[in-house]
């Protein structure tokens, strides 16, 4: 258990950004190391700039190291120049914090929060020096965890690993380190990993893959079987009450070289319900719970004290949502530094109306480096079809509102490939953007709008999972009509994603165990940092695919029916299965659906099925906060924050006789309540 | 109130980049809530200038910076020794804030002021007698041709000029000694070739001067740890380091956990 430092020290004279291997950041722990403890080695499956910023990985980091009992240390996907230099002279993969061999820790738990990401896994697994099957480790072999958004589909990389987390880890990382230390205080014996594996399987919200068996019918899924009794047929994924218990992290890292969010993040809920359809964060994040507005002020405070940074990020997946956001903002400067500057707040995943760009306006200072909107798709019928109500006024007022302000660039994201797109959809795309520049130059010559264009994947646990993705000639065809038609609007630019790289994505996120030998291929063929186009080489995919006899079309391409087995069917984030069939066909037939977080519950099963409920500090929506969910914009409205039993039921009967409120219908609000601007 | 600054960047924050002290000292200023003079426009900043850069990967005794500290009229002068602590407090482990004295009125920024640099370079793959030859052969060399790239643009210079001195060992008597202690540096038993190099016009880097010197040999790996000791300027044509080191300056340990 020594430090490899003195081995790797002079490797750092010979790769690009050295500082992204040497730890010493502000907020990083002093981890010591001991029998009695477990050792955590917590990995991002990317590089240092991307990983570091990661809220996630930073709060089990200290909540581990505030353990007795547990000790994590951190690591990050070396970049290839170092990688060849680790593999030339036998380095194994390390820690950041102490250099310690990443093959000594009890665990290695990875972070996935992106598909693209699961060749950089085995390739981190096999740097550590430890067998990238879990079928041929050993008791001495580190456990390997999956965790994050891409554990609620881990099948692909099955095979891979011992454990997967789902949902949020705050709770379970401590039961897990339970299970470990026993097994440790046993002294590993031969054959006491499955022993181990076979007890953590046990722990709510751990899905162990060794311990089920898969069958197919053909190419279909027949079921997937828990072999013992004791393993649960379905695992449920684990969710914090509230999140005014977990004021994490309490020291964020502050890292000592550019990273690609270098500011404070303080996370100001958690959940979302505006029930976007493509969405899989939203989804599986249910429901939502908003942390106190006092203690956001709280850690805002801390955190610019211990990190000496000057600008915030309140994060969320919709941050303009949050009920106390205009407490947190009064005075948010009084509470920065004892110095005579000002701090930056920065607000991402904003949500498209003027109120909200009025907000971005008020808190951005005199900085103004551009403003991004996702309306997502380009017209009304689409847009309820996925479910994101956003109507052109507010897109316009929004973009107004941006212009009149002072910014003079704006970026609006849409994804191609949608359910029930046509062409229409996809050069509406180009209508909207060239109608905001026409705003803009109304305020600024300089008026730009760039359109980022992304190829749609279904993903696991949405309405859309049982959607066929389009393939890579009508996606390519798509953006092509996209930028050509863009040609002739001035002031539009359009950037688009590999819609090859979006196929690759489709195989992981969908894909079942059969997919894991496909992984191996696509690594040992030297396919890692897939998400960095220098990286990305589609034939690896193909060829891949082709050894192992799988169908792209079955795999991607294919609309799946209500009845099949689908690779994630035995985990749960808590949504019903007819649930999000329902929501599929409410889909096809263009009906919105509102936001339940203000308005009656339909029962998608989460909060009625894990006994938690949404913490909304505020029964009353911000003031725009119901924007496009058919309620009253101007001034919010009190609704009741209640469970209505088997609104679902009520949904199919108006799916049934197509009667269901259309958005824009306006919903009636109890009472009005005075929302403060 | 303009105050220059001395400090140390040892042990691992080496491989952050001069950007990166940059970034370092801004955060610590806000860290140890010192008030500076904000720069004037659309995004104002902390007023903060640099010396010469570092080499990434290379460490120093000698490190400078100067900054405009803010106070107020009727206010009483800060206390410089306190705010030494508080820097020293406020930044990553590997700076050590050795003075913070007052800028000599009308003195050039530290970029133009600056002559020459004294470096201590540990040499890997070269015995003592090799480095001994190596160095009695260039300073026997009346031009010093090296070939280099910079922005882009290849060119051959004669760097001989730029060399002031070159020895094998530690100088006897060098201050530096007593500073160095404590680091790993001097207790390296591989040769250290000590060199002052000036740094008007195009200078010469440590690992050109190693290039130079061994030609055959590739000067990444044949320089194994660069440690920069003193920052020379001139004042009526006597040359003294930018702020004498203290010394008394007290050691901490420079590797992080």
């Amino acid at each position: 258990m020594t430090s490899l430092w003195a081995r790797i020290e002079p490797l750092l004279a010979r790769v690009q950004k050295p500082a992204r291997y040497i730890g010493c950041e502000d907020g990083a722990a002093t981890p010591r190391h001991a029998p009695g403890k477990v050792s955590w080695l917590l990995a991002y499956p990317d590089t240092y700039e991307i990983g570091l910023p990661n809220q996630g990985l930073q709060i089990l980091y200290e909540i581990l190291n505030e353990r007795d009992d547990a000790v994590a240390e951190r690591t990050y996907a070396p970049w290839s120049d170092l990688e060849t230099l680790l593999r030339q002279r036998g380095v194994p993969l390390f820690s950041v914090d102490t250099h310690r061999a990443a093959g000594e820790f009890d665990l290695l738990a990875f972070n996935l929060s992106a598909e693209l990401v699961y060749t950089n896994v085995l390739n981190m697994i096999d740097l550590a020096g430890v067998p990238v099957r879990s079928a041929q480790r050993e008791p001495h072999h580190p456990l390997v965890v999956l965790g994050g958004h891409c554990a609620f589909n881990p099948e692909p990389l099955a095979d891979f690993v011992d454990l997967v987390v789902l949902g949020e880890g705050e709770e379970v990382i401590g039961d897990i380190t339970e299970v470990v230390r026993e097994w440790k205080a046993g002294g590993r014996t031969p054959a006491s990993r499955e022993g181990v594996l076979r007890a953590l399987a046990q722990v709510p919200g751990v899905y162990v893959p060794s311990m089920y068996d898969v069958e197919y019918d053909g190419p279909a899924l027949r079921a997937v079987t828990p072999r013992y009794p004791e393993v649960p047929a379905m695992v449920h994924k684990r969710t914090v009450a509230d999140l005014a218990d977990w004021p994490y992290p309490k020291h964020p890292l502050a890292p000592l070289t550019e990273v690609v969010h270098d500011r404070l993040a303080v996370e100001v809920f958690r959940g979302c319900t505006r029930g976007c359809r493509f969405c899989q964060a939203g989804m599986i994040t249910r429901p939502v719970r908003e942390r106190p507005a006092e203690q956001v002020r709280t850690m805002i405070a801390n955190g610019l004290r211990n990190t000496g940074q000057d600008e915030v990020s309140l994060t969320s997946l919709s941050t303009a949502d949050f009920s106390g956001i205009e407490q947190v903002l009064q005075g948010i400067n009084p509470i920065g530094c004892g110095t005579n500057e000002t701090v930056t707040l920065s607000l991402p995943s904003l949500r498209v109306d003027a109120f909200t760009v009025g907000l971005a306006g008020t808190v951005a200072g005199g900085r103004r480096s551009g403003l991004t909107f996702a309306p997502e798709a380009g017209s009304w019928r689409l847009r309820q079809v996925i479910n994101k109500l956003i109507t052109e006024e507010d897109l316009y007022g929004a973009v107004e509102s941006g212009f009149s302000q002072g910014w003079h660039r704006m970026k609006l994201y849409f994804l191609t490939g949608l359910p029930t797109e046509d062409d229409a959809d996809t050069r509406g795309i180009v209508d909207l953007a060239r109608n905001c520049v026409q705003i803009g130059r109304r305020h600024t010559n300089r008026a730009s709008v760039t359109v980022s264009l992304g190829g749609f994947v279904p993903k696991p646990h949405t309405p859309f999972q049982w959607f066929g993705q389009n393939t890579t000639n009508e996606l390519r065809r798509k953006v092509q009509m996209v930028r050509d038609t863009a040609q002739r609007a001035k002031g539009v630019n359009v950037k688009w994603h590999d819609p090859a790289a979006t196929l690759a994505e489709g195989i992981a996120a969908r894909g079942d165990r059969r997919i894991g030998a496909v992984m191996e291929r696509v690594w040992r063929a030297g396919g890692v940092f897939q998400e960095w186009s220098e990286f990305f080489r589609m034939a690896r995919w193909d060829d891949a695919m082709a050894a192992e006899g799988l169908s792209i079309e079955w795999y991607v391409n294919r609309h799946r029916d209500e009845h099949e087995v689908l690779p994630w069917d035995h985990l749960s984030a808590g949504l019903h299965k007819d649930f999000l069939w329902m929501d599929w066909q409410a889909a096809l037939a263009e009906h919105g659906l509102e936001d339940c977080r203000w308005t009656p519950c339909y029962d998608c099963g989460v909060c009625t099925g894990y006994g938690i409920e949404h913490v909304v500090a505020s029964p009353v929506p911000p003031a725009g906060g119901s924007q496009g969910t058919g309620q009253d914009l101007a001034r919010g409205g009190e609704v009741p924050v209640a469970l209505l039993p088997r609104r679902r039921e009520l949904l199919a009967d108006t799916l049934s006789t197509a009667d269901l409120p259309t958005i824009g219908a306006p919903v009636t609000a109890a009472e009005p309540a005075e929302v403060s601007s | 109130m303009r105050v220059r600054v001395r400090h140390t960047k040892l042990g691992k924050i080496r491989f952050t980049s001069h950007r990166d002290t940059a970034r370092h000292w801004e955060r610590a200023v806000r860290k140890a809530e010192v008030p500076l003079v904000y720069s004037a426009g659309f995004t104002p900043r902390p007023r903060m200038s640099f010396g010469l850069a570092l080499p990434t990967g290379g460490e120093s005794l000698a490190e400078y910076l100067d900054m405009e500290l803010a106070v107020a009229a009727d206010a009483a002068p800060p206390d410089l020794a306190q705010l030494c602590a508080r820097f020293g407090a406020a930044l990553p482990v590997g700076y050590e804030v050795s003075l913070v004295v007052p800028c000599e009125p009308g003195s050039p920024s530290l970029q133009e002021d600056v002559v020459a640099c004294t470096w201590q370079l540990v040499l890997e793959g070269v015995s003592h007698a090799e480095a001994e030859a190596a160095v009695a052969a260039t300073l026997a060399r009346p031009t010093l041709l090296v070939e280099r790239e910079r922005k882009g643009q290849r060119s051959t210079d004669d760097v001989r000029a730029a060399i002031e001195e070159l020895s094998i060992g530690v100088a006897a008597g060098d201050p530096a000694t007593d500073v160095l202690s404590g680091t790993s540096v001097l207790d390296d038993p591989r040769p250290h070739l000590c060199a002052v190099l000036a740094t008007n016009g195009r200078g010469l880097r440590p690992t050109e001067l190693v290039a130079a010197l061994f030609p055959a040999l590739d000067p990444v790996d044949t320089t194994a740890r660069v440690l920069r000791t003193h920052q020379w300027i001139e004042r009526d044509g006597v040359r003294r380091e930018i702020i004498p080191a203290h010394p008394f300056a007290a050691r901490t340990p420079v590797e992080c956990a």
